[in-house]
């Protein structure tokens, strides 16, 4: 419990309607979408980077971990206040600053929603590629702080790859500015490519500085059938073989259709075993040529059907179900694991084969979908917790996926971050002197251990790694 | 008896939310006020927190179960499809139970910081405003709808009218023994403030030659009292209902209010088995036209020179049934109608129940947002299927000082209708 002064301060800092120790208040800022859930002792909205400056200083003068929020949609649990002390949450920092249209660039503050911002620059002409799945609520602050990606990111890249700056209140408390609005720049340390994935452990960004792209004239979607997940896998990489990098390529196993054609009534023939749901995006009379050279390349692949989308709508059709994967696997399984592990794209028809053996040797059922194109592939541990010995089995698969990942040269995690979900097996990835060269930082940044401690490493205070 | 479903039956509804956060992009409310205890997944944490015993009914918990339109817009939307529009209600209820109607009242009053109004409101009758009250019995929603500190608001109502709807008309209106027997639930918008759309209503199943009864004892649908958390009229009103539209056989009990069609077709039947004969046969009147061939007969009809450009706005309660094609085709099909369709048609108009009441300023944000809609589509008219959303529709468009008007789409249907003998 934080003393009455400490909260009184802080109502000074932020204004009193900003700050709240309600139980009610701190019950909803207690969760994330991991569905663990801490309680903090105070809940802050700041407006302001100055604010977040005073509340920091403050938070080191007496030593009250600070976890930044916004919106609460992580995966891993980086929002989550496992030691008490504060949310800081980035609701009131969304404003748009500015869309340069002259430079192609963009200023934004933080708690700006991804999708509210695509929307915007697209009226433009403008473009913004990250998609996470998660773009109608999750925001750009927390995007950068996880270095979100999303289908898109198979031509273009992942958030990292359009931040040009930042502005960041460090952890002691300063403001700071890296990068900055020029295409190329070089002078000291590339601090904004650092704070980018880092989880709030090392700064609260504040404002972002985003390199926009013209919007692509049109888009074709065509979704395609195989007979075996190794057709659509080696599709994929034929594809690329190819020369073609299409905007997205993602793809579901048959456990997946299954599923999705159990919970929707979606009209898949039993024969397809694989889907692969491709678009490809640009100049309008590129496009066909496009869709007809990569027909040609996949069909000798064990192609049992393929539907091109002519329209928007039924373009939309077809991902929607991509989009309903996720709810369709829950009426099937209720508790599931979701890791996002990403193999070089090559590897993915081995890291395939590699799940459906641990799957058999631990007994679990595991679903696999996701980016095919970048090789991140969500591989889904499905069990029902309430069921003694699923939850270990499920684990221990868990850990046996991550190594298989390692061992093809891959990695634990391609988008959703490390946080407390995966802090336990970092060891897995990361050898002794590169995590002691990144804690270095942490601790020369953060000396007292205030800005979300206990987060991608182990410490003290979060020991077990996985939270309750 | 009726019984309405209590917070604990939800327990299994409620372990459904994964806490992906979805629903924070289609709350309306979180959409204004950006606080996570306003939008779904907070609600759903303090509901089961309840459950839980982990937080009493304190005064945050009530405030935020008071931010909310139950409108089920985030249902729609939500991967698991929780109800939280009915946890809400279920927690309203419990509230109401445990520390009695005016306690919610007062929890929202300490909120607001107006505790005589709030009274007022929770009690829902005594003193309010004569002129407006006199006319409207006891049990009708619109009590809780319109509580007096409206005028002093500066809100557009529409009058109340002197001879409500169901006085004017004849309890059965014969039509062609072929055609199928309809019941008119009217509702108290129809009913007391707009009574035009239940002529219009009678005009258009006239024409399709349909016999029509409209049972003078039906009573309010308690959806206002729903929203309010009283468990008791509801379940009392609902028996009233079951009464009414049981006496005569019909094939279809047809409402031309939203609200009132999600009352009788969703919430009656959580009540008792005995409602649920009855939920089967409520429609939407557009439903029921479409299905009857109306819009090809309206196409039949001549176009005019100089078509009115008309928007449409979707009920919360007929899109979360998936109506929403039914009331276009029909609009589409007028033809004095020149149809344009606005961005976001189908995000709430902010009224909410009670919502507005408690929180007419964020009400009318939210209300602001669907004005700029419909001002940005060029439309000289919205038209909707509810009267709640009428009203509200035109408060928001006064407040942004818009030239459109918000009707009824039964009133255009009238206009383009011939003269019946
Ligand atoms: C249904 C669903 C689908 C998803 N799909 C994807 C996907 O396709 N790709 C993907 O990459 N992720 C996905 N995610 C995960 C998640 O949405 C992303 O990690 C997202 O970037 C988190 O944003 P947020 O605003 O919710 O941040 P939060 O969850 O609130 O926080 C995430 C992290 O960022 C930190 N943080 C937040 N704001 C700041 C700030 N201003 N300064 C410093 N640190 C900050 C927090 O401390 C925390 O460590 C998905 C999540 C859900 C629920
Ligand atoms: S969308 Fe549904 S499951 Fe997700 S947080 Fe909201 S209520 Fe819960
Ligand atoms: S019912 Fe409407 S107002 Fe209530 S939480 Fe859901 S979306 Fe928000």
């Amino acid at each position: 419990m934080l003393s009455e002064q400490i909260i009184s301060e802080l109502k000074s800092i932020v204004g009193k309607h900003n700050v709240t120790t309600e139980k009610a208040d701190r019950i909803c800022y207690s969760y994330d979408a991991t569905q663990k859930s801490f309680l903090p002792d105070v809940v802050v909205h700041p407006g302001t980077a100055p604010e977040i400056c005073d509340i920091l200083k403050l938070a080191n003068r007496e030593r009250i971990p600070v976890f930044p929020r916004g919106a609460g949609s992580g995966f891993s649990g980086g929002s989550l206040p496992t030691r008490g002390g504060i949310v800081l949450c980035t609701e009131r920092l969304d404003r748009i600053l500015e869309i340069d249209e002259d430079n192609l660039i963009a200023t934004v503050e933080p708690g700006v929603v991804t999708e509210q911002f695509q929307k915007e620059v697209e009226k433009r002409g403008l473009f913004y590629p990250p998609d996470p799945a998660s773009l109608k609520f999750s925001t750009l602050g927390g995007n950068v702080a996880e270095c979100a990606g999303g289908p898109r990111c198979v031509k273009y890249g992942v958030t990292k790859d359009f931040i040009l700056g930042l502005e960041v209140v460090t952890p002691t408390g300063d403001i700071i500015t890296t990068g900055g609005p020029t295409m190329k720049g070089v002078v000291g340390y590339d601090l904004t490519k650092l704070l980018c994935g880092s989880e709030g452990t090392l700064g609260i960004i504040t404002r972002i500085v985003i390199k926009l792209l013209p919007l692509p004239e049109a888009k074709q979607t065509m979704l395609v059938l195989f007979d075996s997940i190794d057709g659509a896998a080696q599709a994929v990489s034929a594809i690329i073989r190819g020369k073609i990098i299409p905007t997205t390529l993602e793809f579901m196993d048959g456990r997946t259709i299954d599923c999705v054609r159990q919970a929707t009534g979606l009209e898949v023939p039993e024969e397809a075993r694989a889907v692969l749901i491709i678009e490809v995006d640009g100049d309008r009379e590129f496009l066909d040529k496009q869709v007809a050279r990569i027909a040609e390349i996949i069909r000798p692949l064990g192609v049992v059907e393929t539907r091109v989308a002519t329209t928007s709508e039924e373009s939309e059709a077809l991902w929607q179900i991509r989009r309903s994967v996720s709810a369709s696997l829950r009426k099937v399984n209720p508790d599931k694991f979701n890791e996002d592990i990403c193999v070089p794209r090559s590897k993915v028809p081995e890291m395939i084969r590699k799940v459906d053996a641990i799957a058999e040797r631990h007994g679990v059922a595991i679903v696999n979908f996701g980016h095919a194109g970048d090789g991140n592939i969500h591989v889904n541990i499905m069990i029902d917790k309430k069921i003694p010995g699923e939850l270990e089995k499920a684990e221990k698969a868990i850990e046996d996926v991550f190594k298989g990942a390692l061992e093809l040269g891959g990695t634990m995690s391609g988008e959703h971050g490390v946080g407390i979900a995966k802090a336990a097996y970092i060891p897995l990835e990361i050898t002794p002197l590169a995590a002691e060269y990144m804690k270095s930082i942490k601790r020369a940044l953060d000396p007292n251990n205030i800005l979300n401690p206990g987060k991608i490493f182990l410490d003290e205070a979060n020991p077990a790694g996985r939270g309750e | 008896m009726a019984k309405l479903k209590n917070l604990e039956a939800y327990r299994e509804e409620i372990e459904q939310c994964v806490k992906c956060g979805a629903c924070r992009a289609h709350c309306p409310v979180f959409g204004v006020e950006k606080r996570e205890g306003h939008v779904a997944r907070g609600k759903v944490a303090l509901a089961h927190s309840l459950l839980e015993g982990e937080v009493d009914l304190e005064a945050k918990v009530l405030e935020d179960m008071s931010q909310c339109l139950l409108c089920g817009s985030c249902c729609a939307q939500c991967p698991n499809k929780v109800p939280t529009e009915e946890i809400v209600a279920a927690t309203r209820r419990r509230i109401a139970e445990q520390q009695g109607l005016t306690a919610f009242g007062k929890g929202l009053a300490t909120v607001l910081g107006r505790p005589k109004l709030m009274n007022l409101l929770a009690k829902s009758g005594g003193t309010l405003s004569a002129l407006l009250f006199k006319r409207l019995p006891e049990n009708s929603g619109l009590r809780l709808r319109f509580p007096a500190p409206y005028f002093e608001q500066g809100r557009t109502l529409p009058p109340i009218t002197a001879k409500p709807f169901r006085e004017r008309v004849p309890e059965i209106i014969l039509g062609d023994p072929l055609q199928p027997t309809v019941m008119f639930f009217t509702g108290c918008g129809i009913n007391y403030m707009y009574p035009a759309v239940g002529e219009a209503f009678l005009k258009a199943l006239k024409f399709l030659d349909v016999t029509i009864i409209i049972p003078k004892d039906q009573a309010c649908c308690g959806l206002p009292a729903v929203s309010a958390g009283a468990a008791a009229t509801v379940e009392k009103l609902a028996e009233q209902n079951l009464a009414a539209l049981t006496r005569h056989p019909a094939d279809y009990i047809v409402t031309a209010c939203a609200s009132c069609g999600a009352g009788l077709g969703k919430i009656y039947p959580d009540m008792g088995h005995e409602f649920q004969g009855l939920a089967a046969k409520v429609m939407d009147i557009f439903v029921f036209l479409a299905r009857h061939g109306l819009p090809e007969k309206l196409a039949a009809l001549p176009k005019a020179a100089s078509p009115v450009r008309v928007t449409y706005h979707d009920p919360c309660h007929l899109r979360n049934q998936g109506i929403t094609r039914e009331p276009r085709a029909i609009l589409k099909a007028l033809p004095q109608v020149e149809f344009v369709e606005m961005a976001d048609a189908g995000t709430c108009c902010g009224l909410g129940g009670t919502y507005s009441v408690y929180h007419y300023q964020t009400s009318k944000q939210i209300g602001a947002r669907k004005a700029a809609s419909i001002s940005n589509c060029g439309a000289e008219l919205v038209a909707t299927d509810c009267p709640g959303c009428i009203m509200q529709l035109q408060d928001s468009i006064n407040h942004a000082k818009g030239p459109q008007r918000s009707i009824h789409i039964l009133e255009l249907l009238a206009e383009a209708l011939p003269a019946l003998d």
